[in-house]
């Protein structure tokens, strides 16, 4: 156990290492002189000497990651070319909005996708079956980006029960939640029930019902504890993308989250602060993947205990 | 018949609900007595698994029960409710299964597994059942309970899983064991002990046992009453002594006669034509019709009723055991005397030296090398052209890495495979490519081992395009043609695909696809483990043709030591990644010399009840390749182990020309 726990903890850090490089570069890929697009062509020359100092960008290259890594490890990502602000800060500011919006999402895909599976694994083919993967059908096929607007519509214009926007109040949340969490609820439930069934196939369900178990002992001790496996994976994979910021649904509400800040920086040029909203991004996903690895080896004896 | 525990009247389970549901039992009645073993007897698909979970009512979700009635004492089964249903399910009865790898689950220990069962059946434990698992633990003969308790399913042997899965069935102190197949799954050796400790419990709790299987060996060594199912029906009841002595129903006869053997090494062995009829329809006369020989006209106008015989026996069949025990056996055909010409003077074909293949184990972050499994570790072995070589051992002693590591697939770690002179080893690219037409391979699994999505034409023809063989597309096929009509496939088959045949007909395609290149050695591995009796003894039979009319030359991998002394000309023992003994089929099978070849001879089950020499039982089961005990490998096992044993692995001593054993009670000098 502690063996793998230190492999996984030594690549998670060994791809975080990868991160913070590309992310470095990231700025060096922009076509032509990044600068420029940020300045525009028609800044002076002096403007432009002036910000290519100011990030460091006249240094040769090595020096440049040098302090990138520096200035990371003292928690220092540079300053909005716009408003000057450190943007450590900014993201500080920002990701409680996010984590919460992602907790909310999560919560409420979960609560919905789970009895949904379950219910259409143990009846599959009949009733509750059809209707689960309908309602998972039409999920995954709606946009977030059409079914915001919509819910805002009905909800907020014509029934006035939600606010429009923006980030006050319990009652806030519940649109933008609705809107990340039905299509991951979808997916999930999708999963739910295919993973299900298939261990509900497998021989030692068949024992278990031998013993003379109930249904519900059978499904909840035997069927589900070996279907999370491939759940986990899913909602790991799901979890990194609400924390970088659901960037389409957050520019709909509003919601003053990583994903917005990432928005606005880009229509602003404000190349740090888009390279300081990826680096989070990536983090999120790097941590909430080896945190499934984990809880794979907790649940799991056979990654644990090695397969011997 | 006061004593009877079971009893079924009329049983009737259909699968599927469509136009056409399968009647995979169709009407039987049996009754099974308090503290008896009774065995129901048939091959794949006859509906004896589905009688058994007819009984648990555990059918799969597209099988019902549609008429009959089961009694367990005086509670009729199929009336209670579900709820009641469950007190009986690993109550009064348990239930045993063929895999005892797949039938635990992963997740759980071995301890809350055997503690769910007690705490539903045995609520006299109260809250804490651990003492009554570990109770049942050691009544299964596991050593080292309260360790194994805390155990994973992955962490044990197979033998050890099944041992757990009698104790989950026994937790509900049960008045009735099923057990579905419960050592197909493991090596003999290990089935041997199995057995004997079913044997054992039953004696302790005076529970009778339902033992399914297709093992004639098994069903005399445990039986006191057989059923044979065949077709969805029971054929033929009989106490086991009768059974043996005389079976009834032609179908009976045919399935002893289809047994290879030693004694019947200079024939073909019987083989039951045509295949099983589909149950999906009505049948107006006897089942077995078409494929009997001793097939009269009553038998296809008239369905055959139960006749009841003297002694307990009874029969399904018109014959009612009026023609004598030999009239339905088809005549020992054209005695072809095998091979007359013994070994000497034919260059060996292949030669095999000091083998080794070892697969590095990683680990760790940087996947670093940290030990090796020595799969095979040091074997040399030869053939001649036209003779074949067994290669027998248990799962996971390297018999099937050395049939590959011959075909240069995996390449051999070190030693030397010498084909026709020619050093294998040594050859790459072409040169070797353009030699594999010489040496081909036959698998365990015939449908995993061709491409589901090519026609079966074009899988016997690819080899041949690889090679160069025919000068057009015209030829091959034609080709092609006559290879399937060889190995007794209608020419029409080449425009089918592998799916569309039953699996002898797929091993049979396989036979046509290795025979396509015109080898002189085919590797046969395990070809027939995975088809019936019946079926086993069609390939055996067309192996044998194939081999007298081209002289081909088989190594033929196998745990099956009845295939053996039928097909065998010399036979290698493996343990452990070695060959502990080696001799012709004489030699080793009458006398065995080494410790470990005479404990698998005796574990293997033979088909006649009573007239069987005594089990030398292993404990334990085979340790890992990877850390091999020091010395001689089997001396943990053996039980005639020295001290010695311990020092040093044991020089192969040479009895004869052809025979070498290694073991330190033989090496007089030492």
């Amino acid at each position: 156990m502690a063996n793998f726990l230190l492999s996984r903890l030594l690549s998670a850090a060994l791809v975080v290492l990868g991160v913070v490089c590309i992310v470095f570069l990231l700025i060096h890929l922009v076509p032509g002189d990044p600068v420029e697009v940020m300045l525009g062509e028609s800044a002076r020359p002096a403007d432009r000497e002036a910000l290519r100092a100011a990030l460091g960008l006249n240094q040769p290259l090595a020096i440049q990651l040098a302090d990138y890594f520096g200035g990371l490890l003292r928690l220092d990502l540079g300053a909005s070319l716009h408003s000057r602000q450190p943007i450590a800060g900014m993201l500080a500011e920002r990701l409680p909005a996010t984590l919460e919006l992602a907790g909310v999402s999560l919560l409420f895909a979960v609560v919905i996708a789970l009895p949904l599976g379950i219910l259409a694994a143990v009846h599959k083919d009949r009733g509750w079956d059809t209707g689960a993967m309908a309602f998972s059908l039409l999920g995954v096929s709606i946009p977030n980006f059409w079914m915001g607007p919509m819910l805002i519509l009905v909800f907020s214009l014509w029934l006035g029960w939600t606010p429009v926007s923006g980030r006050e109040g319990a009652g806030s949340f519940i649109l933008p939640a609705v809107t990340l969490g039905t299509a991951l609820a979808a997916v999930l439930a999708r999963m739910v029930r295919s993973s299900l069934l298939e261990v509900l196939n497998e021989d030692f369900i068949r024992t278990a019902r031998a013993k003379g178990l109930s249904q519900g002992a059978v499904i909840w001790r035997h069927g589900l504890r070996n279907a999370w496996l491939p759940v986990i994976t899913l909602l790991g994979l799901q979890l990194g993308a609400l924390l970088g910021g659901a960037v389409i649904t957050e520019t709909i509400f509003s919601w003053p989250g990583i994903g917005s800040l990432l928005v606005e920086a880009i229509q602003k040029r404000d190349y740090p602060v888009v390279q300081g909203c990826v680096l989070l991004i990536s983090l999120a996903y790097v941590l909430v993947n080896t945190l499934t690895d984990l809880v794979y080896a907790w649940i799991d004896p056979r990654i644990r205990l090695g397969s011997g | 018949m006061s004593d009877a525990l079971l009893r079924i009247k009329n049983l009737k389970t259909w699968l599927g609900n469509g136009e056409a549901p399968v009647c995979a039992v169709d009407g039987i009645d049996l009754e099974i007595h308090k503290g008896e073993t009774f065995v129901l007897l048939g091959e794949s698909g006859c509906g004896k698994s589905m009688t058994a979970l007819s009984i648990m009512r555990l059918l799969p979700p597209a099988g019902r029960i549609v008429a009959g009635s089961i009694f367990l004492g005086e509670t009729s089964l199929l009336d209670l409710p579900e709820n009641a249903m469950r007190r009986e399910r690993g109550g009064r009865m348990g239930m045993i299964f063929q895999e005892p790898m797949t039938s635990l689950n992963p997740v759980l220990t071995v301890g809350t597994q055997i503690a769910e069962a007690v705490l539903i059946h045995d609520p006299g434990q109260g809250r804490d059942p651990r003492g009554r698992v570990i109770e049942l633990l050691k009544a299964v003969g596991i050593p080292d309970p309260e360790q194994r308790y805390r155990e994973y399913p992955h962490q044990l042997s197979g033998g050890m899983k099944q041992r757990v899965m009698i104790a989950i069935a026994l937790a509900g102190r049960p008045e009735l064991l099923i057990a579905d197949e419960p050592t197909t799954a493991l090596d003999v050796t290990i089935q041997a002990q199995v057995l004997a400790l079913m044997k054992e419990l039953q004696q302790k709790t005076g529970m009778a046992v339902l033992l399914i299987t297709h093992d004639l060996g098994v069903v005399a060594e445990v039986a006191d009453r057989v059923a044979v199912m065949y077709a969805g029906q029971i054929v033929e009841v009989a106490p086991c002594e009768a059974f043996f002595r005389a079976p009834k129903h032609p179908y009976s006869r045919k399935l002893f006669q289809s047994i290879p053997g030693r004694e019947k090494r200079a024939r073909r062995l019987a083989v039951i034509r045509g295949t099983v009829p589909p149950l999906d329809r009505e049948f107006d006369g006897c089942r077995f019709a078409d494929r009997c020989d001793a097939v009269m006209d009553i038998c296809r106008r008239q369905v055959p009723g139960w006749t009841p015989l003297a002694g307990g026996q009874g029969v399904r069949c018109f014959l009612e055991g009026g023609a004598g025990p030999d009239s339905t056996g088809s005549p020992p055909e054209a005695a072809a005397e095998k091979t007359g010409g013994r070994q000497g003077g034919h260059p060996p074909l292949l030669e095999v030296e000091n083998l080794k293949v070892h697969f590095p184990i990683h680990k760790g972050v940087f996947r670093r090398v940290v030990g090796h499994v020595r799969a095979v570790d040091g074997v040399s072995l030869g053939i001649s052209a036209g003779r074949t070589l067994a290669v027998v051992g248990e799962s996971g002693c390297g018999k099937t890495t050395v049939g590959k590591a011959i075909l240069q697939l995996p390449r051999p770690t070190a030693g030397s495979v010498r084909f026709e002179g020619d050093e294998l080893t040594r050859l790459s690219g072409e040169a070797l490519r353009r030699r594999r037409s010489d040496f081909q391979i036959i698998f365990q699994d015939p449908m995993a081992s061709m491409n589901p999505r090519m026609l079966v034409g074009d899988i016997v023809e690819e080899g041949m395009l690889a090679q160069g063989i025919g000068a057009d597309a015209r030829q091959r096929r034609a080709r092609v043609g006559e290879l399937l009509e060889q190995v007794g496939l209608p020419a029409g088959a080449a425009g089918r695909y592998p799916h569309e045949f039953s699996g002898g007909q797929r091993q049979r395609i396989c036979v046509a696809r290795a025979l396509a290149v015109q080898p002189k050695l085919i590797i046969c591995d395990e070809p027939t483990s995975a088809l019936d009796v019946s079926v086993q003894a069609q390939i055996l039979n067309l192996l044998q043709e194939l081999q007298q009319a081209y002289g081909l030359s088989y190594l033929f991998i196998t745990h099956d030591i009845s295939v053996v002394a039928y097909l065998a000309h010399e036979v290698a023992v493996m343990y452990l990644g070695r060959v502990v003994e080696r001799g012709t089929v004489t030699e080793v099978l009458e006398h065995p010399l080494h410790p470990y070849t005479q404990a698998l001879l005796s574990a293997v089950p033979v088909a006649e009840p009573g007239g069987r020499r005594q089990v030398i039982r292993l404990e334990g089961d085979m340790p890992s390749p990877s850390n091999p005990p020091a010395g001689c490998h089997f001396h943990p096992r053996c039980p005639q182990a020295m001290d010695k044993c311990q020092k040093a692995y044991p020089e192969a001593v040479r009895l004869s020309e052809t025979r070498t054993v290694s073991c330190v009670l033989l090496d007089q000098d030492s």
